[in-house]
């Protein structure tokens, strides 16, 4: 049995800058990682491995230059790795994305059945949380988001139950496989690579599928299948804040004016 | 001499076996350990062995050490005597008296003078383990009273009392003469009620009795901590040519193993250095870790080894350990011991015959972080921080040129710079010391140096993935360093953190990369020397300032005067001194990677190091280390000793470069 991870290389945003001219994300010299929440889905998925022995293969759509993080994928222990790269897959929104990575997935279930498919909630760039779900109904999976905890994985009856972290409560859900899971930054610690396989990793083959291997119709991909579009990239102008009271002077007082106010914004977990 | 030849030869030639099929087994288990070139730079190795070994430099060190010097050295005289010993007793013509009779005659004295020496040694030591042990002499294996201890020194004394046993008994019939043999001649009187026709016997009894002792003490040797009598000089030659800190490369090859998980991925020298022990406990005393009640203790680990190595099997050429290296118990290393050093270098500044108890951590460290991916969970962030925005904290690299928001500030360019300010990450990103980077380029400012900055540019060192064990990281960052570094033509480097300071110094040196590299209290030193500098009024302000040495600018690598007379300088008065300073100093907590990482286990040791300063009543701590600033700023609030302040050696200098008026 597979479970497949959808891993996505994104910018790292804590170096983007906005260019104040434009608009417009300024990229150059900016590194590229893996999206963290993806990270925690291939950990998941390897601890799974390291449980029911399972196959992870690690899924991403991006640009040649993103089989760099599908080699990470390798080095941590990933069983194979796939770069979905075409030209025509370029300017894809999420539900052009779904559409690819849907189809990619169909295509690996042709050779071993999927059972499980694992996305992080949301990627740091886009911020949507919405390819995930996209790939579920496309593929008629159960669709268990935002999970902080896998509970029981039965193979034989094929269900999974886990916790999902909503706001203020948790869930516990049981739905039957394939499942397709985005997980929480909370469910688990990534694993770093030893050395021995990172240097393995270097030598092993990113498998790049292009639009002949998966042959889907072009207006559903790209730039062409995606019906949304970026119009304006800004940094909204962040409301002034006030001032609490007289730390230096009161700091008692006004510490407990301060969570006073913010237990009644609902702020402070209680 | 009487000497039975039939019973004295098998004896001899039995014991002469037995010592060596000893001595070969545990060469041979050395023997086990990784190849590495300890042969190069013989004068510099024949002049360790002159001062650390024949001239027992550090021996000396501590006020009790010229005890076993005298010891010493009157072993080294003694070796020729007992080699006469054993030699006549099979071929009594065989004898010092063939010698000219001068030379015979100061050869007598010698053995008879010293011999006393030797005596009052032992006797010395054991009333010390008896009565004035120190307390490092305890730990978990080994005690002041240990009976290993006493079997040694008891069989020295009895040594002694039969060597004057002997020559007393041959005074006392006429068949010596006392002229020369003071100590003997006594014996003899003390002899005088002996009845002569006894004498013989007396005779006999004492020469058996020495050679006994003698053959049994021997063969005692190797199997015990004694062993240091013939690994001790051996070790100080075999020493470390490198600072403490720079440790050799690993080449990442597929099918490589990364660092020590066994005793036998450990360098042979590393297992010498257990045979080398004698258990003195120095590096106990002066560990950080061990002194804040931390479960490492140096001189345990060394032990361990060795302990591990025994535990071994060794058929033909194949070695299989007898336990893991890392783990619990005696003979393995525990994990959480390896994770509290600081590599400070105490232990090896202190270590009389210059074991290197530190490099082997590190090398466990290679192995856990390397092989295992185990290690202190606050160490992924920073791992991956380091290798994805190459500093600590994760910061944007853009932000690396925030300090000089209001300064005019250059990039560095070979055409039009002479120097590059390596700011660091500290530099560059902490808030504290960010007012440090403000000072120092004030200061070169105001000397006139040509410097510039690699701003954006800039990569971490890599110092702490170097002690953290993470060598394959800083492998990656050193070669991005090293290519920078050649690409910018950058020949002269100021650092204002020691970290950064030994790493491109020392360890970048392994890359190819010979850069001239000056802390920038040396800098500050030799251009107040030499005038460029000159301060607007002398420090006062700053009251009475104490030096702490941080210990990658002192220990590893030998800075101490420096610091020191740039405080002199700016402030007319000579800096006061920790009780521990110099090379004593006391590490701050931080070095070793161990700014990363919580202190769970034992007490704090920047608490520790504070309350040694709060003793001298200093209104300023100057440092000359971001990692001592941040360490020392914690332990001030935690002891709410807020009349202390902690300041940088820029900074102090900087305070004098204000207008007077202000």
């Amino acid at each position: 049995m597979l479970i497949v991870v959808c891993i996505k290389q994104v910018p790292d945003t804590t170096q983007v800058q906005i260019d104040p001219v434009t608009n417009t994300l300024v990229r150059e010299g900016i590194p590229f990682i893996a999206n963290p929440y993806d990270t925690h889905a291939l950990e998941e998925a390897l601890r799974l491995k390291d449980q029911f022995g399972m196959r992870v293969v690690a899924v991403s759509m991006g640009p040649p230059n993103a089989e760099a993080t599908l080699r990470k994928a390798l080095a941590v222990g990933a069983d194979e790795a796939i770069l979905l790269s075409d030209r025509v897959f370029g300017g894809a929104d999420t539900l052009a994305t779904s559409n690819v990575l849907s189809a990619a997935i169909k295509k690996l279930n042709e050779q071993e059945e999927v059972g499980l498919v694992l996305c992080g909630k949301q990627t740091i760039d886009g911020d949507t949380a919405q390819v995930g779900p996209g790939i579920a109904t496309r593929n008629g999976y159960s669709q268990l988001t935002l999970v902080d905890r896998v509970d029981q994985v039965d193979l034989a009856g094929k269900k999974i139950r886990v916790r999902r972290k909503l706001e203020g409560r948790h869930e516990i859900v049981e739905a039957p496989m394939p499942a397709m899971l985005t997980v929480v930054r909370e469910l688990n610690r990534p694993r770093y690579p030893t050395v021995p396989l990172r240097l393995e990793s270097e030598d092993r083959e990113v498998k790049v599928w292009n639009n002949e291997a998966l042959k889907l119709d072009v207006n559903s991909i790209g730039l062409k299948g995606s019906p949304t579009w970026v119009s304006r990239i800004f940094s909204p102008e962040r409301e002034k804040g006030e001032i609490v009271g007289d730390g230096l002077h009161d700091p008692k007082g006004t510490s407990r004016l301060l969570i006073e106010k913010l237990l009644s914004k609902d702020l402070l977990p209680v | 001499m009487t000497p039975n030849f039939i019973i004295y030869a098998p004896l001899l030639a039995v014991s002469l076996l037995f010592f060596s099929w000893s001595c070969y087994k545990r060469f041979a288990l050395i023997a086990v350990g990784q190849p590495e070139n300890r042969f190069e730079q013989l004068d510099q190795r024949i002049m360790g062995v002159l001062t650390y070994a024949l001239g027992q430099k550090r021996v000396m060190a501590r006020s009790f050490g010229l005890n076993h010097a005298v010891i010493f050295w009157a072993f080294l005289v003694l070796l020729l005597a007992n080699g006469e010993f054993l030699i006549s007793g099979l071929f009594p013509a065989l004898n010092l008296a063939l010698l000219p009779g001068p030379i015979h005659h100061l050869l007598q004295f010698a053995f008879d003078a010293v011999s006393l020496l030797a005596l009052a040694g032992v006797v010395l030591a054991a009333g010390r383990r008896l009565f004035f042990a120190p307390d490092y002499m305890e730990t978990s294996y080994t005690s002041a009273k240990s009976a290993e201890a006493f079997l040694i020194l008891g069989s020295i004394a009895l040594l002694m009392l039969a060597y004057f046993g002997l020559h007393g008994a041959m005074i006392a019939m006429g068949k010596e003469s006392a002229t020369y043999m003071p100590v003997s001649g006594l014996a003899s009187t003390l002899l005088a009620a002996v009845p002569a026709e006894n004498l013989q016997a007396l005779v006999s009894f004492f020469w058996w009795l020495h050679a006994l002792v003698l053959l049994l003490f021997i063969n005692y040797l190797p199997h015990s901590k004694h062993m240091h009598i013939l690994t001790a000089i051996p070790n100080c030659f075999f020493k470390s040519l490198e600072k403490p800190n720079t440790q050799p490369r690993e080449e990442f090859v597929k099918g490589g193993r990364f660092g020590a998980g066994s005793v036998d991925q450990l360098a042979w020298k590393d297992l010498l250095d257990g045979f080398s022990c004698t258990e003195c406990g120095r590096c106990q005393s002066v560990c950080p870790a061990a002194i804040t009640g931390k479960p490492l203790n140096p001189r345990q680990v060394v032990h361990d080894i060795k302990i591990n190595l025994l535990k071994g099997s060794l058929e033909q050429d194949s070695y299989v350990p007898g336990q893991p290296l890392i783990g619990t118990g005696e003979g393995s290393v525990s994990e959480d011991a390896i994770w509290s050093c600081t590599t400070c270098g105490a232990c090896m500044a202190a270590c009389p015959v210059l074991i290197e108890q530190m490099p082997k951590v590190v090398k466990m460290r290679r192995h856990l972080v390397q092989m295992k991916s185990q290690f202190p969970e606050e160490l992924l962030n920073l791992f991956e921080n380091m290798e994805g925005r190459s500093n600590p904290w994760g910061i944007a690299p853009t932000d690396r040129t925030k300090w000089y928001a209001t300064m005019d500030v250059k990039p560095f360019d070979a055409d039009t710079t002479e120097y590059l300010l390596y700011v660091g990450c500290a530099g560059s990103f902490d808030s504290r010391q960010k007012h440090v980077t403000v000072a120092l380029a004030h200061i070169l400012d105001a000397a006139g140096i040509s410097w510039g900055i690699l701003g954006k540019e800039e990569l971490c060192c890599g110092d702490s993935l170097r002690r953290l064990g993470n060598e394959f990281v800083f492998d990656k960052l050193a070669k991005q360093n090293v290519a920078l570094f050649n690409e910018k033509r950058i020949t002269k480097v100021i650092t204002q953190c020691p970290h950064c300071f030994t790493t491109l110094k020392n360890d970048y040196r392994q890359y190819g990369l010979e850069l001239e590299v000056i802390h920038h209290s040396e800098l500050i030193d030799s251009l107040l020397t030499s005038g460029k500098l000159k301060l607007n009024h002398q420090v006062k302000e700053l009251g009475k300032i104490a030096f702490h040495d941080s210990c990658y600018l002192g220990r590893h690598n030998d800075v101490y005067d420096p610091p020191r007379n740039v405080i002199a300088a700016a402030t007319g008065s000579a800096p006061q001194e920790f009780e521990r300073n110099h090379e004593n100093s006391f590490c701050c907590g931080a070095g070793g990677g161990r700014m990363w990482m919580e202190e769970q286990l034992g007490s704090r040791i920047n608490l520790n190091r504070i309350e040694e300063a709060l003793a001298g009543k200093p209104d300023t701590l100057c440092v000359s280390c971001p990692y001592c600033l941040t360490m020392f700023a914690d332990g001030i609030k935690d002891l709410q000793a807020d009349q202390i302040q902690v300041k940088d050696i820029a900074e102090v200098v900087a305070e004098g470069l204000r207008p007077v008026n202000q």
